[in-house]
């Protein structure tokens, strides 16, 4: 075969080169160029030259401390209260910029929370970087199931003989073709915080006692609004192929299971299931890097804020690279997108696999 | 206590009447084999008795009790289907039990059912198999094990043997033949395939069209056949037809002859036969011996020789151009072109009115 291959298929690898020169042009070497930029301190445009600078870019971005705040105490050494008997701790800045703490020095606040007395401060020498972090992943881990749930509970629905069945097969679709950017426009006027469509009927619904929110300017919202919002959007993609997954199981094995007595449940438990085991596993692969990849959204709709509360992975790269012309830290973010992907598939892969 | 009972029963999709007035008795612990061609209708009344398809009028009755709106679980039924239907993702231990998995059965009574139908059906030693391991026969072979755990009073096969091959459809043949003997239970079989109805059924129904042309015992309907199609449908090669002139009806004989025939007198049973008109004679190929040109009643020329080693079948032109196949015993030689005769004993031969074969296009 490999001689077959090389040797006499001069033609063949000629039509094969302009593909195989684009996929490299375009796909295998910004990926290695990647790995190699996050190792400089390249920017977009500079008059300096550019260094290596080794890990460098890493440590910045991931470097994280944790460090314990005593409450402040007087010369008895009673606990220094304020007018609402709440006690007093020294601020985060007298660590992060004393040259007693150089381990500290540069980071910021990512969260707190107390503990008894004293209060445990996280720092993030790039705390920008892990909001998006959390936020991306957060965004896996709702959407992810959700999507893929809702997507089965349609092919069901929609895997039936009915009259007309194919009209709400092309309506569940119809999001899908049209693009993210027009889907992520319509919605930021759904959401509007005045007059949106969401305010607008809720208000209707609750007779005028729901008075509007503004869902992607409140930082507790706006999230969940995105999320909402990509679940709906691609749900249809999702659907066709558990469609297809459906489609591929025998309707003898029903009917044997009919025979046996099984209740709809039982079916579902038994045949169903089972037969869309590789299906399953493809959807959630799917979704999962799709979720991972967030970014048209985020742009469109709040470009990440507010207070940062949808910063993503993806976002941040972008916002780095081209944004603030830091081609070192856009291709860091993306090696450790790509990482963590990579670990993720590989988990799926080996939880869903075959078993002997 | 399980004999079935079909009174009249018609199925109707849309417009289209798929099966049209079926009476069929079945007796307890009988074999009965419902054989035609593809599109007769005998899945479909399978289907029916198993609960899978709605029976659009007349009555079902299973063990004396009409079943005609129970679930297929409740009907005391069993079904083995041609694609085996068996769920890839389970052990065949799995598969057997899975009737008992639904009912909610306990570990024990599992483990000790599923052993015996094993022990039956000589399977023990696959039941931690997974299907993919498992040859088609093997495959079906769970399947029946499925059935028989599930204790029925009426086993349904659904064409069981059809996506096996030739070797291994003869000896799983014989496996359902004697598991039949058995468990001594009632069962229901589908086939297009003569030699299965032959050999298994107690009691063979022959259908076309969505009706039951002749129910009989296989020796009934290969010897007594009620009609021009059961006669063209079974024994193989299939019988010999020969477009006849009825010259007169005497009683319960007639005699007929044809360019190609000596006059001969045959029995009529009954059916409605009239001197001058054309009828058709049927003579099945094994009961034909081939003598000297001037000696037969059928006179021919030799086309083509096919020597099987236990018998010979010969193609043969009749002097009016219509074909005749012959089957002779052995090794017979009869080379090309020669003309030949041969004989018959009108006992052996049928006659139908002619209108029979207008009604069935001969195949």
């Amino acid at each position: 075969m490999a001689s077959k291959l090389t040797q006499s298929n001069r033609a063949g690898w000629a039509f094969a080169l302009p593909g195989f020169g684009l996929i490299a042009a375009f796909i295998i070497l910004p990926f290695f160029f990647a790995f190699g930029l996050s190792l400089t301190d390249q920017r977009l445009v500079s008059p300096n030259a550019t260094q290596f600078v080794g890990l460098e870019n890493y440590r910045d971005m991931l470097g994280l401390g944790l460090v314990t705040l005593e409450p402040e105490r007087d010369e008895a050494g009673e606990i220094v209260r304020d007018e609402d008997g709440l006690p007093q701790y020294p601020r985060v800045r007298t660590i992060t910029r004393s040259d007693e703490y150089p381990q500290y020095s540069g980071m910021g606040e990512w969260f707190s929370w107390s503990s008894g007395d004293t209060v445990k401060v996280v720092l993030a020498s790039d705390v920008v970087f892990w909001r998006a972090l959390a936020n991306t992943l957060l965004f896996v881990l709702i959407v992810a199931p959700v999507q893929a749930a809702c997507a089965l509970g349609l092919a069901l629905l929609i895997n039936q003989r009915l009259r007309g069945i194919n009209v709400f097969r092309a309506l569940y679709f119809m999001p899908v073709v049209v693009s993210i950017v027009v889907v992520s426009l319509l919605w930021r006027f759904i959401y509007d915080g005045r007059d949106g469509l969401l305010n607008s009927m809720l208000g209707f619904l609750s007779f005028g006692a729901f008075e509007g929110h503004d869902w992607l300017g409140d930082p507790a919202t706006a999230l969940p609004a995105i999320m909402a919002m990509s679940i709906w959007q691609a749900v249809g993609f999702h659907m066709v192929i558990w469609l297809a997954g459906l489609q591929t199981i025998s309707p003898t094995l029903y009917e044997a299971a009919d025979i046996e007595g099984a209740s709809k449940w039982q079916r579902f438990r038994y045949v169903t299931w089972p037969g869309l085991r590789n299906t399953a596993v493809l959807i959630l692969i799917v979704i999962t890097m799709q979720a991972f990849a967030l970014f048209a959204q985020i742009d469109v709709m709040t470009n990440g804020g507010p207070l940062d509360s949808t910063q993503t992975l993806v976002f941040q790269a972008v916002e780095r690279g081209y944004g603030r012309q830091d081609i070192s830290g856009g291709s860091t973010i993306s090696v450790v997108l790509f990482l963590l992907v990579l670990t993720i598939s590989l988990i799926q892969r080996w939880l869903t696999r075959e078993r002997k | 206590m399980a004999e079935v009972r079909l009174r009249n029963v018609r199925k109707s999709f849309g417009k289209a009447e798929v099966i049209k007035g079926v009476d069929i008795d079945i007796e307890d612990g009988e074999f009965v084999v419902f054989v035609g061609p593809s599109g007769c209708g005998k899945s479909t009344l399978l289907r029916m008795i198993a609960g899978l398809e709605d029976i659009t009028s007349g009555t079902l009755e299973i063990g004396g009790r009409v079943v005609n709106d129970i679930q297929p679980k409740e009907r005391g039924i069993a079904m083995v289907f041609q694609t085996y239907a068996i769920f890839p993702h389970m052990t065949v231990r799995e598969n057997m039990a899975f009737g008992l998995t639904i009912s909610g059965a306990g570990k024990e009574e599992k483990k000790t059912k599923v052993q015996e139908a094993a022990r039956i059906l000589q399977m023990e030693h696959l039941l931690d198999r997974r299907p993919s391991q498992l040859s088609g026969g093997q495959r079906q072979r769970v399947a029946i094990g499925r059935a028989i755990v599930r204790d029925p009073q009426v086993f349904l096969f659904d064409e069981p043997l059809s996506n096996l091959d030739a070797a291994l459809r003869m000896s799983m043949r014989m496996e359902i033949g004697k598991l039949h003997q058995t468990l001594g239970t009632s069962m229901i079989y589908v086939t297009h395939d003569q030699v299965e109805a032959m050999t298994l059924a107690d009691k063979i129904v022959v259908l076309r069209g969505g009706e039951v042309m002749q129910v009989g015992s296989p020796m009934e309907l290969y010897h007594e056949p009620a009609n021009l199609f059961v006669a063209g449908f079974l024994g193989a090669p299939s019988m010999n037809f020969v477009e006849v002139k009825v010259e007169g009806v005497q009683g319960h004989e007639a005699r007929v002859s044809a360019p190609a025939l000596e006059p001969i007198t045959v029995a009529t049973k009954g059916r409605p036969i009239v001197a001058g008109d054309t009828a058709i004679l049927g003579i099945r190929p094994q009961y034909l011996r081939p003598v000297a040109d001037a000696e037969g009643m059928l006179h021919g020329t030799v086309e083509l020789t096919e020597r099987l080693g236990s018998e010979t079948v010969v193609d043969v032109a009749l002097r009016d151009g219509s074909k005749l196949i012959a089957a002779l015993p052995e090794d017979t030689v009869l080379e090309r072109g020669r003309n030949v005769g041969f004989d018959f004993d009108p006992a052996q031969a049928h006659l139908f009115p002619r209108e029979e074969a207008m009604a069935d296009a001969p195949h």
